[in-house]
């Protein structure tokens, strides 16, 4: 005896709800949705604000603050994760990730990544103070709901304004640190947001057919590469003469300016050399090289700053 | 009536290996968390330990 009726399945809502299957997420799975490799930028750019600081952190409070903004940036990671599953699943780059390969639900990479965000933020207001728990919590919103639901899908500068949200850890460092936001915090923030732009364009270059195929409006999809190529170039412009700033501005000693000059430099004519050639690849040494470059500018501020204070207690 | 129907959902090998490496993620995460109170706690004592109480 059949249950359908005039096209009707009687039996669907029993017989047709899909079944919760025992979950086949490894630990691992759960810290991809974290993404681990973003992190550890944030970690090692939020150690330097919180470092370069003045004043005294204690160890303990330092490390749970760290240890508070590398879990905030974790569930940024999730939550963005948990509301890109169906672009991730077309494109190339990220259709392995646990939710698209059918490792994780969607549902459990939400719970997942509210709880992390709420604990991070609760911890570091505890530990540290609330002004660094309140940019903490701006930035997850900030990653998730501006960049992740609005800008990333409707507008080819999402990862110009959407960068914002990476050039916040210094910034939650160093108020960590000081219960403040100082001028120095604020070129760091600069250099990021400015460096943001070169480095996923380049990127962008050679991945537009993913971007495209998953409707995302990526400059090279909806400009074109010669206009992405363009920009790519101002931005690096603008990047080079910031990356000083710290020198110039009295917060870094000689050591840092003339590794940032260099490094800026270097960061321009990759830029040009992307500009002038129609290949691709000057675009990945442009990527490959901005990457070092962020980290070169950051370890030696750090350096620069833990030398001055040796010098400064040896005089 | 099948198998599931009559005894519940029987885990494969593999669900039952990555199910005790999640519990054990989970029990080591909640072991560091009540670490890191605890520390937190004496460090945030021991810097005001009249003002706090």
């Amino acid at each position: 005896m059949s249950l359908v009726t005039d096209g009707a399945d009687l039996a669907r809502p029993i017989a047709a709800e899909p079944r919760v299957e025992p979950s086949l997420a490894g630990v691992a799975d759960y810290v991809a949705l974290m993404k681990p490799r973003v992190m550890s930028l944030v970690v090692f750019t939020a150690l330097v604000g919180l470092m370069v600081a003045p004043g005294h952190v204690h160890p303990v409070l330092g490390f749970a603050a760290l240890l508070c903004i590398a879990v905030g940036a974790g569930a940024a990671g999730s939550l963005n994760m948990w509301y890109d599953a169906d672009i991730d699943a077309v494109m190339a780059r990220t259709a392995r990730r646990p939710i698209p390969a059918g490792r994780i639900a969607r549902g459990e990479a939400l719970g997942f990544g509210m709880t992390l965000g709420v604990g991070a933020v609760a911890v570091l207001g505890l530990a540290a103070n609330w002004l660094a728990a309140g940019l903490l919590a701006f930035t997850i919103f900030f990653y998730v709901a501006i960049y992740t639901m609005w800008l990333k899908r409707s507008t080819p500068q999402n990862i110009v304004i959407g960068g914002a949200a990476g050039a916040f850890p210094p910034m939650i460092g160093w108020a960590a640190a000081t219960g403040g936001i100082g001028g120095e915090a604020v070129i760091l923030f600069l250099i990021i947001f400015f460096w943001t732009p070169p480095h996923f364009w380049a990127l962008s270059l050679w991945r537009a057919d993913d971007y495209a195929r998953a409707g995302i409006p990526m400059l090279p999809v909806v400009a074109g590469t010669r206009e992405t190529r363009r920009q790519i170039l101002i931005y690096a412009l603008v990047l080079a003469p910031l990356g000083v700033a710290p020198w110039i501005a009295g917060y870094a000693g000689p050591l840092y300016g003339a590794v940032a000059a260099i490094a800026g430099a270097g960061i321009v004519a990759l830029a040009v050399q992307v500009r002038r050639e129609s290949g691709l690849s000057a675009a990945k040494r442009l990527f490959a090289f901005s990457i070092l470059y962020l980290f070169v500018l950051f370890a030696v501020l750090l350096a620069d700053d833990r030398l001055s204070h040796l010098l400064g207690r040896g005089v | 009536m099948d198998h599931d129907d009559q005894d519940g959902i029987v885990l494969t090998e593999e669900q039952k290996r990555r199910r005790r490496a999640r519990s054990i993620a989970i029990a080591l995460a909640l072991a560091a968390l009540v670490a890191l109170f605890y520390v937190l706690t004496i460090v945030k004592f021991g810097s005001n330990p009249i003002g706090r109480l």
